[in-house]
């Protein structure tokens, strides 16, 4: 095992480890008033996985469970906080609050809580890149990501997307977390197959179906794809087999799930399994990691104080961006 | 009566004509996750969760009405209605006369909406006039519970397709709701909530508050303001608005949803092209203006018609009096903000 190995994954807990703790401080938040979201507790590895795969040049398009795809581009707690209490200082001025947050200094691009949208719009950012002339690319070769639930591949406009993406060649990565509920109903109640990416295969698009809970493999799988797209124009396809760990949006008793198959889950937990083969390694400390967890807790700590002092919108601001 | 809030008050609704219609069956994403209580008394086979696919359930809803089902499908918020808007606008919709009269859709489809919950433009979007456009549709949005029992039953009953909309920050409010299983409220008939000689408050859904508490503190000030909830939408009670419009000669619209070609719209040229002479004052709009809804509270708030805009509104109407102008002049959105 090598330094640098060891050194990408530790940098790779630390996100996890942000976005677990962003998103608890969210439901935290939400106890006391603030809006509900959407958290991906136990999905960190997909986030983080995929994101480290690509490089700025590359774009994101994301959903209702956006924060950790945000944080693993590098957007700031700080704003993306502010955005879900709804003040001025959030990434789309409080208008979106935490459902649909794009940030396009980072390339996270048309968020859309609209199930299926992001694989509505995908194609296009892809086609945008393909053409080298697009307003978010000048022909720097880079791909568009497209993140996206089980559910949304049960919408009809998945397939439209994948028959457009595999006819017309475009630099697209699919990515399905298949975290096995779509809102409050369990993915097996509404399909036959257990395997998104089986659906895929019948456009002809290249897949691999991964353990979504696994950074490595999460994280190679994805590389692998993206050198792919950039070798050959073609479409890939990536499904990762993961969980949601809390529910829907919050806030959710999760009566409705089935308390072995959350324990099942639990003991698969990305952040604790992660954790737990850097201390085998015998190349991390647990005082590396303490202080890491502190580091992360800070940057917590201060963007909640960032958010809770960042103004209100404007009333003027209501009717800002509605046309160009 | 029993007291109780308008999401049980639905749900009654639901159980009962259920009960007493065997062709009845609830269909959406998460339904039978949601109301337990209904699979154990009704079946898997009447009670179904769906695949996450707006257009498949409404499609399958409008196939299965047309073929003798009397399908209720949930499809959470109202945004997500554009996805099974070619359901249910062109084939449920259209389709009965197209066939020269062979078939009838009786479904019915349910969506939230409404602010307060700063769920933001992609889950609150009041877009109850767009299916109001659309030929062979009924549209109902209630505010009481009663008459979310009351409409939703008859709403089932109803040989058109209905789309039935909620207001979401309506849902957990209380109130008395008849017990009678053959209780049910009429499409197309407006309800007076208070009576009053001088203006007339016509809204619908959450605003029929506003508009009460617009009337009680008018009321201090000495001016009656009758208060009309429309309930249904389409078809529309022209009459119980008319009658009241006579009787006052000073109206005031009341709506959450954007003013262009809305309701209020609707209203307004009913009034100036049947009651033209009765009008003391011009017809005035309070509504949400032409932009999505934002997630901020502050934003949201400013967006949604408020008390005292209805009371300045009412206000002015009276001083108009003086001066007898009936054009359209008063146009009011974004409630909030300094015109
Ligand atoms: C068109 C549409 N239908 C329904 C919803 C409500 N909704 C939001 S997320 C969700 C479940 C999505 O499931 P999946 O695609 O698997 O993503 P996950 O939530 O599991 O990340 C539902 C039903 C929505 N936002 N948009
Ligand atoms: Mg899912």
């Amino acid at each position: 095992m090598t330094a640098t190995t060891i050194h990408t994954r530790l940098h790779q807990l630390e996100t996890m480890l942000l976005i677990r703790a962003y998103e608890e401080q969210l439901v935290a938040l939400q106890r006391q008033g603030a809006p509900g979201t959407c958290t991906s507790v136990g999905q960190e590895a997909c986030a983080v996985g995929v994101v480290d795969a690509l490089e700025a040049r590359d774009r994101i398009l994301t959903n209702h469970r956006s924060a950790a795809h945000l944080l693993a581009r590098g957007a700031d707690p700080k704003r993306l906080m502010a955005e879900v209490l709804g003040r001025v200082d959030g990434y789309c001025g409080g208008h979106s609050g935490s459902l649909h947050i794009s940030a396009r200094e980072f390339g996270v691009l048309l968020t859309s809580t609209i199930v299926g949208a992001e694989l509505s719009m995908a194609p296009g950012v892809a086609l945008a890149q393909k053409l080298g002339q697009g307003q978010f690319d000048n022909g720097s070769g880079g791909i568009t990501a497209v993140f996206f639930g089980d559910g949304a591949a049960c919408e009809g406009i998945f397939h439209e997307s994948l028959n457009l993406a595999v006819h017309w060649q475009l630099p697209l990565l699919f990515v399905c977390e298949n975290n096995q509920w779509q809102a409050f109903v369990h993915r097996r109640e509404t399909m036959a197959d257990e395997a998104i990416s089986a659906w895929a295969r019948g456009h002809g698009i290249a897949t691999q179906r991964v353990d979504g809970n696994d950074v490595e493999a999460v994280h190679a799988a994805a590389s692998q794809a993206v050198a792919e797209i950039r070798a050959t124009g073609q479409p890939q396809f990536l499904e990762l087999v993961t969980y949601r760990l809390r529910g829907h949006f919050e806030p959710d008793d999760q009566a409705y799930v089935d308390p072995s198959e959350l324990k099942h889950w639990q003991a698969r937990d990305p952040i604790h399994t992660l954790r737990a083969w850097l201390l085998d390694s015998g190349h991390v400390d647990v005082a590396t990691l303490e202080a890491m967890e502190r580091r992360v807790r800070t940057r917590i700590a201060e963007a909640m104080q960032f958010a809770q002092a960042s103004a209100w919108p404007e009333p003027e601001t209501l009717t800002t961006y509605v046309y160009a | 009566m029993i007291h109780m809030t308008a999401a049980d008050a639905m749900h009654l609704a639901l159980r009962e004509e259920m009960q007493r219609d065997p062709r009845v069956l609830l269909m959406g994403e998460g339904v039978a996750t949601k109301r337990p209580d209904l699979v154990r008394d009704f079946g898997t086979a009447r009670v179904r969760n769906t695949p996450l696919a707006e257009a498949i359930i409404a499609g399958t809803a409008v196939g299965a009405a047309a073929s003798g089902l009397r399908p209720v499908i949930d499809l959470l918020f109202a945004p997500f209605l554009t996805y099974a808007m070619d359901a249910l606008v062109n084939s449920a919709g259209k389709l009965r006369y197209l066939s020269g009269g062979q078939f009838e859709f009786p479904l019915v489809t349910l969506a939230m909406t409404g602010s307060g919950c700063c769920v933001c433009a992609q889950h609150n979007h009041n877009l109850e006039a767009m299916f109001v456009h659309a030929p062979g549709l009924h549209v109902v949005m209630p505010s009481t519970p009663a008459d979310f029992k009351g409409l939703l039953k008859t709403a089932i009953r109803d040989a058109n397709p209905t789309l039935f909309f909620t207001d979401m920050a309506l849902l957990y409010q209380e109130g008395e709701v008849p017990e009678d299983a053959d209780y049910s409220v009429p499409l197309g008939k407006a309800a007076m909530r208070r009576t009053g000689t001088d203006v007339t408050l016509v809204s619908y859904a959450k605003t029929v508050n506003v508009c009460m508490q617009a009337a009680e503190q008018l009321h201090a000030q000495g001016i009656a303001a009758e208060v009309i909830d429309l309930r249904s939408l389409k078809p529309l009670d022209e009459a119980t608005v008319l009658q009241s419009l006579r009787k006052t000669g000073r109206l005031i619209v009341v709506h959450e949803a954007s003013g262009l070609c809305g309701i209020a719209a609707e209203i307004a040229a009913l009034a100036v092209s049947q009651a033209f002479d009765a009008l003391r004052a011009p017809v005035v709009r309070i509504t949400g203006p032409d932009a999505p809804s934002a997630s901020s509270w502050a934003l949201e708030q400013a967006a949604v018609p408020q008390t005292d805009a209805v009371v300045r509104a009412a206000f002015d109407l009276m001083q108009d009096a003086q001066h007898s102008g009936v054009a359209m002049r008063h146009e009011r959105t974004a409630a909030n903000i300094p015109a």
